[in-house]
Formats: structure tokens, sequence, C-alpha cells
């Protein structure tokens, strides 16, 4: 059975019809990338499957349970965890209660054992542990803002353009903590406008196109595809 | 004072023109008016001490009132124009347990142990109000234009003084005296009432704790997520309205326990109206702190008391203003209007964001 199941979701902004029955389905331990152009409903799919919104019609079911109508701040216990875009981090913060409010969910023994599994991923976090997270660069803003989210211990990690906005030479070092991340056993999906290289760490993919699935397949025969070559990939 | 005399070097504009000739006309009279009093020396040293911690313990209850509207402003961005009504509900409530106390003779027989529950008992009538305030009438309205609530506020501020007008009666009641609270320290030639250092020692250890809460305890990270973020804040798990309801709660224990210091401090006594001006002088004190900034909140509070003790008798009697002492409430809130004139983001306030504007 699927980690998460997205089914036939419909979300509206006002009246605006922004996701038009999209599906898919993401395994236990699989990296998913949704990819598309501004506008396809990339973000929204996230939002309504962390709870930020509703969705009309149609259900997202996360372990079997349905989680269409679940609050955001509900779904952090049960091991969702989301990166937001232009990550978000609280800047008046210093680093280290950034982290805090990563695990605030939680009361096990476990959080220290998950800070220094962090700092081990993101040393530069530690040195600057004390810092406000709004004097760091966006690099590091970056770094905190999954940090933070892995401090909740999550089973799936949503990750939002985590690339946007970073120096080429940090998008390669994001794009290997995901790697990393995966590698620990976290489920996640990613969205990105970057899809070279999100369908390099991808098992699969999906495109989106006005808010409807396009296109599904694994992360190599996207990579194939002489349509998301032209369009997403930008090879002639 | 960067934009001082702007007209000079950019077009002429009248706002800016008659602002300056404001600006020259205020240090004038400050200046005039000092200088006559000092010169006069009609109040003498001790004296002007004397008024000095005066204006310190009537500023540290304003203190601990304007904090009740800075964290809500931090985190709703909407003035609580109801606060002032919330400090009222736990000193009108508690002046009743005050007379069974002294009936009883506690008061007198373990003062500290009375006050103490005086303050609790407050602290919890205000807390529930503020709540109930928080609940009923400003959740509802969450998201809607900013003009709404505020005229709820004020709505609701009419609702609660009439409730306890109804439930208490008009009349004046007053806080019954603690013996040890009389008299006088004596520091050299200068007198302090006891009650003073009271007022100063308690509204201290008050804000102490606040500033504890918000800076390392769980829940005031929180509050400080909520107020930087709320979306954020969700994603970590943060009920959002919880943190909401906890700091209205916050807000109103401080506003409650300021009731009950405030009426050992002042013996002219309680009754439903008693909110109003010591919750628009907080709100000023507030807002000449830079509102939503907590240390602001205390440093604005205690600059209030301070001046509207010393003002008057300094500037405003050198003026040859008669009756210059029952002028301070001009001095409050003319300090309120050049604020907003002169420095609309506090002492200690940033400058309004395009969020918060």
């Amino acid at each position: 059975m699927a980690l998460l199941e997205v089914n036939d979701i419909h979300t509206y902004y006002g009246n605006i019809h922004a996701l038009k029955g999209i599906s898919f389905e993401v395994d236990s331990g699989e990296i998913i990338a949704l990819i598309g152009a501004n506008g396809a409903g990339k973000t929204t799919t996230l939002r309504t499957i962390s709870g930020l919104m509703e969705p009309r019609d149609g259900a997202v079911r996360y372990d079997g349970e349905d989680i269409s109508s679940t609050r955001a701040d509900l779904l952090v216990s049960k091991g969702i965890s989301m990166v937001p875009e232009g990550r978000g981090v609280f800047a008046k913060l210093t680093v280290e209660e950034n982290l805090d409010m990563g695990a605030y969910t939680r009361r096990d023994k476990g959080i220290k054992d998950d800070l220094d599994r962090v700092f081990e991923l993101f040393p530069r976090l530690e040195e600057r542990k004390k810092q406000f997270a709004g004097t760091m660069s966006g690099g590091e803003q970056q770094m905190l803002a999954i940090a933070r989210a892995l401090m909740s211990s999550p089973r799936l990690l949503l990750l939002d353009e985590p690339s946007m906005g970073l120096a080429p030479v940090l998008v390669d070092g994001v794009f290997d903590t995901v790697q990393r991340i995966k590698n620990e056993g976290v489920t996640i999906l990613l969205v990105e406008q970057n899809a070279h290289m999100a369908l390099q760490i991808a098992d699969r993919g999906y495109v989106l196109q006005s808010g409807e699935v396009a296109l599904s397949d694994t992360a190599a025969n996207l990579q194939q595809n002489e349509t998301v070559q032209k369009t997403y990939l930008g090879i002639d | 004072m960067l934009q001082m005399f702007k007209w000079k070097t950019g077009e002429f504009s009248w706002v800016d023109f008659t602002i300056d000739v404001l600006r020259i006309l205020i240090v004038l009279a400050i200046v005039v008016g000092s200088w006559n009093t000092l010169s006069e020396g009609r109040i003498s040293f001790a004296q002007w001490v004397n008024l000095f911690i005066a204006g310190l313990s009537q500023g540290s209850i304003y203190a601990l009132i304007a904090l009740g509207y800075t964290l809500v402003y931090g985190i709703l961005l909407m003035i609580n124009f109801a606060h002032g009504e919330v400090f009222m509900a736990g000193a009108f409530s508690t002046v009743f347990l005050a007379e069974a106390l002294n009936r009883t003779g506690f008061l007198n027989q373990s003062p500290v142990l009375a006050i103490l529950l005086m303050i609790l008992f407050a602290g919890l009538v205000s807390m529930t109000v503020a709540i109930l305030l928080e609940r009923i009438a400003y959740r509802p309205l969450r998201g809607s234009p900013r003009l709404v609530p505020l005229i709820t506020a004020i709505g609701a501020s009419f609702f609660l003084q009439y409730t306890f007008r109804g439930l208490y009666g008009s009349g004046f009641k007053a806080y019954p005296q603690v013996k040890i609270l009389q008299g006088v320290f004596q520091v050299g030639s200068i007198n302090i009432p006891k009650v003073q250092i009271f007022v100063f020692i308690s509204a201290l250890v008050l804000m102490f704790a606040l500033y504890w809460l918000v800076e390392r305890s769980r829940i005031g990270k929180a509050m400080r997520a909520v107020s930087e973020n709320k979306e954020v804040a969700r994603l970590m798990g943060i009920d959002i309205d919880w943190v909401i309801l906890f700091t209205f709660g916050v807000g109103g224990f401080l506003a409650g326990s300021a009731g009950v210091i405030n009426g050992m401090f002042r013996p002219q006594g309680v009754n439903f109206f008693m909110g109003f001006i010591p919750g628009i002088k907080a709100f000023t004190a507030a807002v000449l702190g830079g509102i939503g900034n907590i240390p602001g909140a205390m440093l604005g509070g205690l600059f209030l008391g301070v001046i509207e003790a010393i003002g008057p008798n300094l500037v405003l009697a050198g003026l040859g203003i008669p009756g210059a002492n029952q002028l301070k409430d001009v001095i409050a809130f003319t300090m309120l209007v050049l604020v907003l004139i002169f420095r609309p983001q506090g002492i200690l306030g940033e400058r309004l964001s395009e969020k918060k504007a």
C-alpha cells in the first residue's frame, strides 16, 4: 500500500479552479518529483497535502487514513513535514530556536539525537546556533528550513522548490542532501522547477500542466521523453 | 531627526514646515518652562526625587497594562481597545476579596500571602475576561478588514463596563489599607512611601516573569513564531488558535495583577469606569515604546509615568499655567500625539514594514 495516495483532488483559490483532479501515489522510501511550469499547480498540490488548503473534492490518504480535511498542525505529529516555498525560517528566532520549533510537537527523548543528526548533516548550523536566522545567507536558510522540517522526525517530507533562489554551486548541495535524507529512510515528495536535477535523484516523476497530471513515469524514462526534454529540460 | 528641515533642501511643503515650527515651539516651551521653574526654586531636590519615584511607580502600572496591548498587537496586528476593561474586571472583582480578607484580619496578619492571593485572583479574573473576549468577540472576525475588530473592541469595552456596573453597582469601592505598606522609608533627606516601593518591585517581578516566558519557554518561542509567520508556524505543528488565546490570557493576567497593585497604590478606589483612563494611558505607553515590542512597552510605561509626574511641575508650572498638577493627562496625551507625529514607530520600534502597515 502506498504511503501517500492522492486521489482526484480539486482545490480552489476562491473561484479559481487550481487543481483539476490530480491523482498520484508515493510509496514508502521513494523520492517522487512533481515538475511543471509556473502555475501548473505544484505548490497548490503540496499545500493541499500538508493541510494548509482543503480540497473541495477528492481525497488525500496518508498511511491508509483520509487526511483531506485534517488541519496542518495536526498532520505534523502524524509524520508529515513540509519545507515551504521561500524557506520561511523565523528570522527573529535563533537557529537553535528555529530547530526547537521544528520539534514543537515532540516530547520524547529522541529530540537530542535528532538535533545531533541534523548538525551532522549541516555542520554549518551548529556553528551558527545562537545566530538569528534572518542574518544568514539564502543557502544557510535553506539548510535551516530542511533541518527544521527533519526535527519533527517525519516519515514523509514535502519539499517546495528547495533550489529556488540559490547560487548554482549550492543547488548541487541541496540535491545531495535530499538524497542523503532519503537514504535515512524518509519518503520525499519534491516539487521543483529545476526538472533536470529533480529527475536525477527521483525514482518516479509526475509532470503537472494547468492543474492536471500530463505525464507520469519513472524518472529515467521521463528524462528520455521528448516532450519533457523540450519543455522542461531545455534539450532540443 | 535626519529629516529635520527637509523643506529647505527639497521642495517646500506646508506639512513639513508646520511640523518643524511645531518642533521649535515644543523645544522652546520645554526650555523656557523648565528654566523658569528651576530658577524660582519652589520645588526642592528631595521633592523632585519624590516626584520621580512616584512617577516610576505609576509608570510600572502603565507598563503592566501596556504589555497586554503590545502582546496582542505583536501577534494579531490588532489593538484590543477593551484591554482597559480587562484591567478593570480584575481590579473591581478583587476589591471584594480584599474586603473579606480584611474583615477576617488575614490581610494584616500575613499580608504577603494575602496580597499574593489577591494578585492571583485578579489575574485569573482578568485572564478569563480576556480569553472570553478573544473567543467570542475577536476570533470570528479574524481575517476581516482591520477596522472591524477595532470597532468590535470599542463595543466590547462598553459591554464590559456596563456588565460590571450591573454586577457590582456604580459606586466607588476602596481597597482596604495594608498596615505594612503604610509609612515611608527614609533615605537621607528623602522620604519614599513604602507602597511605591511595593508597586515598583512587584511590577518588576511580573515583567521579568513575562520576559522569561517569551524568551525562554516553549510556548514563548511559539508565540514569537506565530507573530512572525502564522502559516509556517502551523507547518511546525503549532496550534495557532491556542497560542493566540494564550497570548490574550497572559496579557489579561498582567492587567489583572496591575489592577490589584493599582488598588494598593491609589486610595481613591475602583469602579466600573476605572479602566478607561489607565487603558488609554497604557496604550499611549505601548505606542511610545513601539507597539509590538515588549521591552518597548515596559520602557514606554515607565517613561510615561515619570513624564506625567515631573512634566507638569517642571514645564507647565514654569510657563505660568495655573493648577499645573491637574494637567498631567494633558501631558500624557500630548506625548501620544507628538510620538505619532515625530516618531510613529516609537522609541524601540522598527519602522512599520509593508506587512504590518
